[in-house]
């Protein structure tokens, strides 16, 4: 599975290409729309503009479903067996971690179970240069799960991703996750 | 004419009020108090935007809370809301070429929003009552953090805004419907059936020569299809609200009630669904409605691609009531298909639906090249470069595998929330107002072009560079809804304080020209009782 650096990184770059290409279409439109010139659009250029956009929304997420490794593993994870099992509770505005510490071998299917007692929270791990891992909402009355594979090793920070009111703010335990290369653990 | 005169009479000292209808005064002063509210929204930014750089100390996390909890209210409905109604309530009978059905319900209308926002905005200043527009159960019930009292204050305020929605509601199927007096009796049926695109869904089923005309206007008819969703939305927050004080109540007679007793997850999916009917419903309608009325006001032909465009707008609405899903992507209890169905599928619509309106509109206004570069014609371009940019962004953060890296981000309140109000939604307002600004003020010259041109430019890039940059901060990690003591993404922070500043400015010096305009005494006039009682919809000079 690839990091989600990676796909953060692909999705920039989409983005932005796109971003710059329909701003310069837009001024483009702007200057040539006060000059003299052919008014005539053709059906067939709005037919075809309706076709593409179609076929870009499905392909969106098509695309992604085919090539962003979590998306299929994260439907399926009922039916996957995890290499180990973190069970965390949150109440009160603070994370409950399992008494050994969290530590994780690369390539391993991890699942963090996480349950709230009392607000919605969020569930985030996060690099040590602040850039996101992944996350999920933490729901009361519900069972939140997640499914998730890494790839390299380092500390990781948990941290809320959900707004649970003011008191939420230091809801963050530095580098409490630890990811190591495999059999690292058991060597 | 000395500066004095113009602050005191306007420009050229042309704008009379004492000459306006009553019907002209409502539409003004829901625009003045709307701008006003987003005077507050662009004050409270920017006080976030410092925050996000360096905490205030004088501020402390429960004010900001407050302030954050405030802003989008204040903005959405204090603003947006008093400048689409007001706009809306003259539009549709100025359309329909027959009076509004009740002057009397409109300014009601204005005044519950107007006071509800305050009323909604004191208690949040006040109290620090602070769970944010999301409500997440049972945060908005949890008074070990909020004041009961303040929390029920705050949701009274919300209900008067809903309940002059509610009146807004009846007074545009009204209009549509009714028979003025002394008129020919008018066939209401027919006339509401095509408003809602119950006509042209019919015309689908029948042949060309049996196909029925469309009885109203496809303005109009976008106006009545978002309408509807504001008509349901309505009905969901006033039900929410009621919930939640319920609760309040309980709380300050001294009885616990069990939070728990409310599902959360069903809950948020209440709450989503009748939220996505303002974000994903009435905005993307309205907004697409207003583009084909300023493309044809502007160009004074056909719209390009009528009927697809008709089309177009009854499929958002229907879309509008099935995304709600891809708020819901992260959380792992949300059935999958729901996820898949609602929150992918369904939401890619919107990029078709915008994406066939951005097309029709450039398409009606290349078809009457060459065109002069007026006010409205460069805000509405801008609007829509605003919605091609927010667009596609909400639709990547719409999929389950992108979600999981994107949800909770600046990215998201960045480049797809900010981009889509300031530049896609507001810059179509204001395009709105500069071409209406001379039917509804019976003719004042605006004060200075060379303001209205940096007001553009000002509020493009600066909108564009503040939701970029927070985008920018997002993908480094960067949460929404909470505070970094450490000064982590200062470099962001600090580009989007600037951009927010150039925002800032660009509203300042739109105010100021608006002001210069009508002048003082003008802007006094606007509040005063008409003189005639007439229900025409502008003055006969």
């Amino acid at each position: 599975m690839v990091d989600s650096s990676v796909v953060l990184f692909g999705q920039t770059l989409a983005y932005t290409f796109y971003c710059l290409a329909i701003m310069a279409v837009v001024g483009w439109f702007g200057y040539k729309v006060t000059t003299k010139g052919k008014g005539k659009v053709s059906n067939t250029l709005f037919y075809t503009f309706f076709g593409f956009l179609v076929v870009l929304g499905i392909s969106l997420h098509i695309i992604t479903y085919n090539t962003i490794p979590w998306v299929e593993m994260d439907l399926k994870r009922a039916q996957i067996e995890a290499d180990k099992t973190f069970e965390i509770t949150v109440e009160d505005h603070t994370f409950y971690l399992p008494a050994e510490k969290l530590m994780i071998e690369c390539d391993d299917k991890v699942l963090f179970d996480v349950t709230s007692k009392d607000l919605t929270y969020g569930f985030g791990l996060f690099r040590t240069d602040g850039t996101m891992v992944m996350q999920m909402q933490v729901v009361p009355g519900h069972r939140n799960d997640i499914l998730w594979e890494f790839k390299k090793p380092g500390l990781y920070t948990i941290r809320s991703t959900e707004y649970s009111g003011p008191k939420g703010i230091d809801m963050i335990l530095k580098d409490v996750v630890e990811v190591v290369a495999k059999q690292e653990i058991t060597n | 004419m000395s500066y004095i005169k113009t602050l005191l009479n306007g420009e050229q000292g042309l704008f009379k009020p004492n000459t306006l209808t009553p019907m002209q005064k409502l539409t003004l002063r829901f625009v003045v108090v709307g701008l006003v509210y987003y005077g507050f929204a662009v004050i409270e930014g920017m006080i976030m935007r410092i925050y996000q750089v360096e905490p205030i100390t004088t501020i402390n996390p429960d004010q900001y809370f407050a302030i954050l909890t405030a802003h989008p209210l204040v903005g959405i409905f204090g603003s947006t809301y008093s400048i689409v109604f007001g706009a809306f309530l003259f539009l549709v009978p100025y359309l329909m070429k027959k009076p509004l059905w009740s002057i009397k319900l409109g300014n009601w209308t204005f005044v519950l929003i107007a006071i509800g926002t305050l009323i909604f905005w004191l208690a949040g200043f006040i109290t620090h009552y602070a769970p944010l527009y999301t409500l997440y159960w049972p945060l908005p019930a949890d008074f070990s953090q909020f004041s009961a009292l303040g929390g029920a204050i705050f949701i009274l305020g919300i209900a008067l805004v809903m309940l002059g929605t509610a009146f807004f509601v009846v007074n545009v199927f009204k209009t549509i419907a009714y028979t003025p007096e002394g008129w020919e009796k008018q066939p209401s049926r027919k006339l509401l059936a095509s408003a809602l695109g119950l006509t042209g869904t019919g015309n689908l089923f029948r042949r060309k020569k049996k196909e029925k005309e469309h009885l109203v206007s496809l303005p109009v008819a976008a106006i009545a299809r978002g309408t509807v969703d504001a008509a349901l939305n309505a009905g969901i927050i006033l039900f929410t609200g009621v919930l939640i004080l319920v609760f309040m109540a309980g709380a300050l007679l001294g009885y616990d009630l069990k939070e728990t007793s409310i599902d959360a997850l069903l809950y948020k999916n209440w709450f989503w669904w009748g939220l996505d009917l303002i974000a994903d419903g009435l905005v993307l309608i309205f907004v697409a409605g207003t583009w084909y009325l300023l493309a044809m006001m502007i160009t004074g032909k056909r719209l390009f691609m009528q009927n697809i465009a008709r089309a177009a707008l009854l499929v958002e609405l229907v879309v509008s009531w099935t995304v709600w899903s891809h708020h819901l992507l992260s959380d792992q209890a949300q059935p999958g298909i729901l996820k898949i169905v609602s929150g992918e599928m369904v939401t890619a619509f919107e990029l078709v639906t915008q994406g066939l309106a951005f097309f029709i509109t450039l398409a009606t206004l290349w078809m009457a090249r060459p065109l002069k570069m007026t006010n409205p014609l460069k805000f509405l371009l801008g609007g829509l470069l605003g919605f091609a940019l927010a667009v596609p962004a909400g639709i990547m953060q719409a999929d389950v595998g992108l979600n999981r890296i994107l949800h909770n981000t600046q990215w998201i309140v960045g480049p797809h929330v900010h981009v889509a109000i300031l530049i896609g939604l507001s810059m179509t307002l204001y395009a709105a107002i500069y071409i209406l600004l001379p039917i509804l003020t019976n003719g004042a010259k605006l004060y200075s072009q060379k303001l209205a041109n940096f007001h553009f430019w000002a509020h493009l890039l600066g909108g564009i560079g503040m939701g970029a940059f927070m985008g920018m901060a997002g993908l480094k990690g960067m949460l929404r809804r909470t505070i970094y003591f450490d000064g982590e993404f200062n470099l962001y922070m600090i580009l989007a304080g600037l951009c927010g500043t150039m925002l800032l400015l660009a509203f300042l010096a739109f105010f100021y020209n608006i002001v210069m305009t009508v002048g003082l005494k003008g802007v006094i006039g606007i509040f005063m009782p008409p003189k005639e009682k007439t229900k025409d919809l502008v003055a006969a000079i």
